[in-house]
C-alpha cells in the first residue's frame, strides 16, 4: 500500500465517520463539531484528487461560512438554559431501510461499471479555473454573483422584524 | 491502487447518511447540516469524474457552482428557521403546521 492510498483511507475514514456522528448525534452541538471534521476529510479528498484550488475552497467556505452559519442557528434556536440540547429522532428504521438501500444501489454500480479512466499527472488547477470562469463559464459566474446577493438580501429581509408586529 | 469506485463509494456512503439524517432528524438545523453531507457527496463525484474521466476541469468548475449554491441555501433557510423560531418558540420540523388548514 503506498502513501497515497494511506492517506485516501485515512480521510475517507474520517469523512464517514463524522458524518455518522452528524447524523445520529444525541446532541446538536456534537453534530455540528464532527461536521467540521466532515468538511474536513472533504478538503482532503479533494486534495488527493488534484484540485487544490477546490480544497482551499472548501476549507474558506464550509469550514470558514457555512460551519459558523450553522452554529449561529444552533446557538439562536434554543434557549439558553438548555444546555443538553438534545435533539430526537423520529422513524429511524424506515429512514435506516431507505439509506442502506441507497448505499447498497449506488455502492454496486460503482464497483460494477468499468468506467472508461485517464490516468493524468495532477497538475495546479487555479489559474485554468479562473481563465474559465472569466471565459467560457462568465455568464454562470455573473449569474452565481447575482444569486449570493439575492440569498443575502432576501435572508435579511425575512428575518427582520417588521414594525408594525 | 485507489480508483475511481473508491471516491464513489466514500461519496455514496456520505449521500447515505445525509439522507437519513434528512429523514429521521427532527431539529431543523440539523436538517440542514444533513443536506450540507448531501451536496459535499455529489462535490465529491464531480470531482472525482473531473480527476479520472474526460480530463478536463469542467467538473472543478462545477463544483464551485455547487458550493455557491450551498452557501445561499444555508443563509435563506437558516433565516427561515430563525422566523419560524420566533413564531412557534421550536426549532422542530413536525411541529410547524401553521400552514395546515
Amino acid at each position: 500500500m503506498s502513501a497515497a492510498d494511506f492517506i485516501f483511507w485515512v480521510f475517507a475514514t474520517i469523512t464517514v465517520l463524522s458524518a455518522a456522528v452528524v447524523v445520529l448525534a444525541r446532541s446538536l452541538i456534537y453534530s455540528a463539531f464532527a461536521l467540521l471534521f466532515t468538511f474536513f476529510g472533504v478538503a482532503g479528498l479533494y486534495v488527493l484528487l488534484g484540485a487544490d484550488f477546490l480544497a482551499a475552497t472548501q476549507m474558506l467556505v464550509y469550514i470558514g461560512g457555512i460551519l459558523v452559519l450553522l452554529l449561529f442557528g444552533v446557538m439562536l434556536t434554543h434557549r439558553i438554559y438548555d444546555l443538553d440540547l438534545r435533539t430526537e429522532k423520529t422513524q429511524l428504521a424506515p429512514g435506516l431501510i431507505v439509506a442502506v438501500g441507497l448505499f447498497v444501489i449506488f455502492s454496486s454500480v460503482a464497483v460494477k461499471t468499468q468506467w472508461p479512466t485517464v490516468e493524468r499527472a495532477p497538475a495546479p488547477t487555479t489559474e485554468d479555473i479562473g481563465r474559465m470562469f472569466l471565459g467560457h463559464y462568465l455568464l454562470p459566474f455573473e449569474a452565481a454573483s447575482v444569486l449570493l446577493l439575492v440569498a443575502l438580501i432576501g435572508a435579511a429581509m425575512i428575518v427582520r422584524r417588521r414594525k408594525d408586529a | 491502487m485507489i480508483g475511481l469506485s473508491h471516491y464513489l463509494i466514500v461519496s455514496a456512503a456520505l449521500l447515505s447518511l445525509g439522507v437519513l439524517g434528512l429523514l429521521t432528524r427532527r431539529n431543523a438545523v440539523n436538517v440542514l447540516m444533513a443536506v450540507e453531507l448531501i451536496l459535499n457527496s455529489a462535490n465529491i463525484n464531480l470531482v472525482a469524474f473531473s480527476r479520472f474521466g474526460a480530463g478536463n476541469l469542467e467538473g472543478q468548475v462545477f463544483a464551485v457552482f455547487v458550493i455557491v449554491v450551498a452557501a445561499a441555501e444555508v443563509a435563506v433557510a437558516l433565516a427561515i428557521v430563525l422566523t419560524m423560531y420566533r413564531l412557534r418558540r421550536t426549532p422542530n420540523l413536525d411541529e410547524a403546521d401553521i400552514l395546515k388548514g
